[in-house]
């Protein structure tokens, strides 16, 4: 069993937004929701990178942590999915989220947020798989089909990478020892640093977010 | 003459800039270079808040990484339970030893069956308003923080949901008429609530709450132990107001930083402003004979008046708002 996860190579990352098209294009997601954005770090000035970024389905999801009515679970691919028919839209996951990723459509009274919606790893939510509940809820489940994540799918220079987070890190590895220079994954500190508890079918080994 | 010396000036000011040009080129192999995939450095250490640009019309999604969190989520899960927690049970077993040692404590001398109008319907419009919209509130908030913990094991996920989202609204919509009776309360009764020399004699004695001969220090129309409350519900539901209509309206004014700050400071003021009104409604209950007339039917008994506002009862016969001599012969004539 994989450990899914993202990894964004910034050295190769080249802000096309194309990741963030897709991903709005492949789940119908409405205007205002962003569920995956690109983000530039020292924008204009040497040492400028660019990273895509939406959830990074942590090991120790703090969204699912602070959530008042509980409606998070992690898959056993590790993919952290919430129900849509549980969450209030209080924001709480939005605080203590350190990855910006839950997003809230905006809803006409006062006070009122929407459910939340973030990234599902292409992976849908609690209902059936590839329903048309499923689909309007929380967009395609690709994951299902046997394919990965589209917004990596999509990445033109293979910059954004989406599967079992072993593969990944072994890609990145061998890149930065090709090319001679790194900055490492980023994110993956905070996502799968600590509170490894890896899953049922591979114990979790340090610092490695499961197999 | 011109014509040549264009294309030599754009010559010139690119090689006076190819240094600039030339630092960009970081991403070039140096002697730190990994030489095995070993080597390779794949979790950077965690680092401070980290912002940048972002194409998309939400600017507050321009924070990469923001571990500020982790601290939100250690209040949010332990902290504020265990603040919570301890000042509405604390309170209450407190109140419960102070009523099994003291018991109610009762008019001196009994009912006289005079009344004296104390809260006129006004005054009662606006403490009744406040104090539904602030129980209601109370209620909800606690229904948000400690429902995962002790009612989904009761009744589900799915009806905790309904509740809570129903907690969530009515929580949000209560806090106008809970604002309306806060600014009435203040209008009505500030000019009461002045300190004075006198509250430090009540303060000294606790209002006289320990002496079992039913002693009371003198106070006005407020002693010094409702004025604590009046201010401390003034300045509390102002804060609670404050941080609450900042809180529903996210991200308005300030950061996601902000916002921690802002539901932290919620949370702790609306645990200090539950114990104490734990307390309020304990003394103007069970705790006090004659107390809750006050607010209930806006009258209280003669005997209560002299026991616990003397000086104010004293102004009332003065104002002829209660004339004691006119019930007098009002009673002897029945």
């Amino acid at each position: 069993m994989a450990r899914m996860k993202f990894l964004c190579d910034a050295e190769r990352c080249i802000e096309c937004n194309a990741c963030v098209t897709a991903c709005k294009n492949e789940h119908d997601i409405p205007w205002g929701i962003n569920r995956r954005r690109v983000i530039t770090l020292k924008d204009g000035v040497p040492g400028e990178r660019s990273i895509s970024m939406a959830c990074m389905h942590c090991n120790d999801p703090p969204c699912a942590a602070v959530c008042p009515v509980d409606c998070f679970y992690q898959t056993a691919d590790g993919v952290v999915l919430h129900s849509k028919d549980l969450c209030i839209g209080c924001g709480y996951c939005f605080y203590a989220c350190p990855f910006g990723a839950p997003q809230y459509p905006q809803a006409t009274n006062f006070g009122g947020r929407g459910k939340m919606d973030k990234c599902t790893f292409c992976t849908g939510g609690p209902e059936a798989d590839n329903t048309m509940e499923e689909y309007q809820k929380y967009g395609t489940n690709r994951l299902a089909e046997g394919k990965l994540p589209l917004c990596a799918e999509m990445c033109s220079t293979r910059a954004l990478m989406a599967g079992d987070g072993d593969v990944l890190a072994d890609i990145y590895k061998e890149r930065t020892v090709r090319r001679g220079y790194g900055s490492g994954a980023w994110g993956w500190s905070t996502a799968y640093g600590q509170n490894d508890r890896g899953d049922a079918f591979s114990p979790g080994r340090e610092g490695t977010g499961g197999s | 003459m011109t014509k040549l010396l264009r294309p030599l000036l754009v010559l010139f000011v690119l090689l006076l800039a190819a240094p600039a040009v030339q630092a960009q080129f970081y991403q070039t192999p140096g002697p730190t270079s990994p030489t095995s995939k070993e080597e390779v450095q794949l979790y950077q250490t965690p680092d401070g808040k980290l912002s940048g640009r972002v194409s998309i019309p939400d600017a507050k999604l321009g924070v990469l990484v923001q571990p500020e969190g982790r601290e939100w989520r250690e209040f949010r899960m332990v902290w504020l339970k265990i603040i919570a927690g301890a000042l509405i049970l604390g309170p209450i077993a407190a109140l419960a030893i102070f009523y099994l040692i003291r018991g109610t404590i009762r008019i001196q001398g009994g009912r006289s069956g005079r009344p004296v109008l104390r809260f006129s319907g006004m005054d009662r419009f606006a403490h009744w308003t406040t104090a539904v919209s602030f129980l209601l509130m109370a209620l909800t908030g606690l229904i948000l923080t400690f429902g995962r913990m002790l009612l989904i094991p009761l009744i589900g996920h799915p009806n905790f949901t309904m509740l809570a989202e129903a907690s969530k609204y009515m929580h949000n919509f209560f806090s106008v008429p809970f604002v309306l009776g806060l600014l009435m309360i203040f209008v009505l009764w500030v000019r009461d609530n002045i300190p004075e020399k006198a509250d430090l004699v009540w303060l000294k004695t606790l209002g006289g709450v320990l002496n079992k001969s039913g002693e009371h220090p003198e106070a006005g129309r407020f002693n010094a132990g409702q004025k604590g409350v009046f201010w401390a519900v003034v300045f509390g539901g102002f804060a609670l107001s404050l941080t609450g209509f900042l809180l529903m309206m996210p991200f308005a004014v300030t950061g996601i930083g902000g916002m921690q700050i802002l539901h932290v400071a919620h949370g702790v003021v609306a645990a200090l402003m539950i114990a104490l009104i734990i307390g309020h409604i304990y003394i103007g209950t069970i705790g006090m004979e004659g107390a809750f007339d006050a607010m209930g039917s806006g009258v209280v008994d003669e005997n209560w008046a002299k026991d616990h506002h003397r000086r104010w009862y004293e102004e009332q016969l003065r104002n002829g708002r209660a004339n004691e001599d006119e019930r007098l012969r009002h009673h002897a004539a029945e």
